[in-house]
């Protein structure tokens, strides 16, 4: 008799059907600007940010005071409860647009579903999203599903910004200050989950953390002159930032003492429990960084994948404490962490 | 010999953890796995507890030699 059919089906953990957990499941950026490398790119005076710039969403200019922001989002079980996966998916595909400073209006489910799938678990991964949708005050109008051993959840999200007030990850300025919006581990503390080694608090801060919205976040940061900004994901504080640097052509100056690093996820970095991701975004970015004195576990910490992470702001540096002080409010765990430097060749983000 | 080849991370180095804890720190410890992220993982992990690690690599599979 196999595994399978000695199993009740409601046995089976959600997580465990997935291969690799949330953000962690993305093709690395090494690999992806790769294959996206010899694409036709057609150029619209319109379009305002194309996929040629690695950042959050796309933007298009519909008219004069009006664009269109779109992005898409989805991967594998992130939690066993299929409610909180929904909820953790429709945040973070949300989350791109927040990014770009737009304001989400439309939504697309993407779902894949194994054949043996209860169909309560699947209401469940879509009530998720749903409710995470209805918090953001969008408006989920159809999608797609299709059959596959893996399940996956996402939204393709529509959203629309002034387009004067394009937040790109690529406008930071020399002297501009840096903030993060929630504090690092994610990746860590899911992968640890996995074998069981995340504490139940643990977890639930993590699940706190990747169902909050990056909403009052953006909604605060629009009413500053914000040069750059990007919601740090997959590829990691570093690897996210380093996009920023190049893109921005300056330099990033981090204070690793200032950024919240979330306490057991850097216990059970030191004890070796880190996602592939987290390798995968050091091969891609650790070129261009000067560790300087860091501790590898803090590193590691800073190359962990974060599933629905916050945002990572660059602002100008006369508004950075006002800023600051309504981030305090609206997003608690909020940190200054560094600044933006001129660059002057070399390293791209250095580590204090 | 902890095998742990043929299972991803973090599972070998989970592995490692309990042969650790359940043999009281044994002075010496060999792990073979097959993949470089279960090298690193169980290199951060045995330097945590003060121990040596030495790597041979031979078509894919890595033996790993923990010493205190």
């Amino acid at each position: 008799m196999s595994v399978g059919t000695v199993l009740k089906r409601e046995d089976v953990k959600l997580t465990k059907l997935a291969k690799c957990a949330g953000c962690g499941a993305k093709v690395g950026a090494g690999v992806l600007a790769q294959l996206l490398g010899d694409m036709k790119v057609i150029s619209d005076p319109n379009l305002l940010v194309g996929f040629d710039r690695s950042d959050d969403a796309s933007v298009y200019r519909v008219k004069d005071d009006l664009a269109l922001v779109q992005t898409v989002d989805f991967f594998p079980p992130i939690h066993d409860d299929p409610y909180i996966f929904g909820q953790i998916a429709a945040t973070n595909a949300l989350s791109d647009v927040y990014a770009m400073g737009g304001e989400p209006k439309l939504a697309l489910n993407i779902m894949a579903v194994p054949k043996d799938m209860p169909p309560e678990t699947v209401h469940e991964i879509l009530r998720g999203g749903y409710d995470k949708a209805y918090e953001a005050g969008v408006i989920i109008t159809g999608g797609h599903s299709i059959l596959d051993d893996e399940p996956k959840y996402g939204l393709s999200v529509t959203g629309f910004v002034h387009p004067d007030r394009v937040l790109k990850n690529s406008g930071a300025k020399p002297g501009d200050v840096l903030f993060l919006t929630k504090p690092l581990g994610i990746g860590i503390l899911t992968t640890a989950a996995k074998v069981d080694r995340t504490s139940p608090e643990g977890m639930a801060l993590a699940v706190k953390l990747m169902t909050t919205l990056n909403r009052a976040a953006r909604d605060v940061m629009v009413k500053y002159r914000v040069h750059a900004s990007t919601d740090v994901t997959g590829f990691s504080l570093m690897g996210h930032g380093l996009e920023m640097a190049q893109g921005s052509g300056v330099e990033l100056h981090v204070d690793t003492g200032a950024v919240d690093l979330i306490p057991e996820a850097l216990e059970l970095a030191r004890l070796g429990l880190l996602p592939e991701g987290m390798y995968r975004n050091r091969s891609f970015a650790e070129a261009y960084v000067d560790p300087g004195e860091t501790a590898l576990a803090v590193q590691d910490m800073l190359y962990d994948p974060q599933t629905s992470g916050g945002l990572l702001i660059a602002v100008d540096p006369d508004d950075a404490d006002a800023l600051f002080e309504e981030l305090k409010e609206a997003a608690p765990y909020t940190r200054r962490i560094g600044a933006a430097e001129k660059y002057r060749g070399g390293k791209r983000i250095f580590l204090h | 010999m902890i095998d742990a080849r043929g299972l991803s991370c973090p599972i070998p180095v989970v592995m490692v953890q309990d042969a650790v804890k359940k043999g009281n720190n044994p002075a010496e410890l060999t792990v073979k796995v097959d993949a470089r992220v279960c090298v690193e993982n169980i290199t951060r992990y045995a330097d945590s507890q003060g121990y040596r690690v030495t790597v041979k690599e031979e078509d894919g599979e890595y033996t790993m030699t923990l010493k205190k």
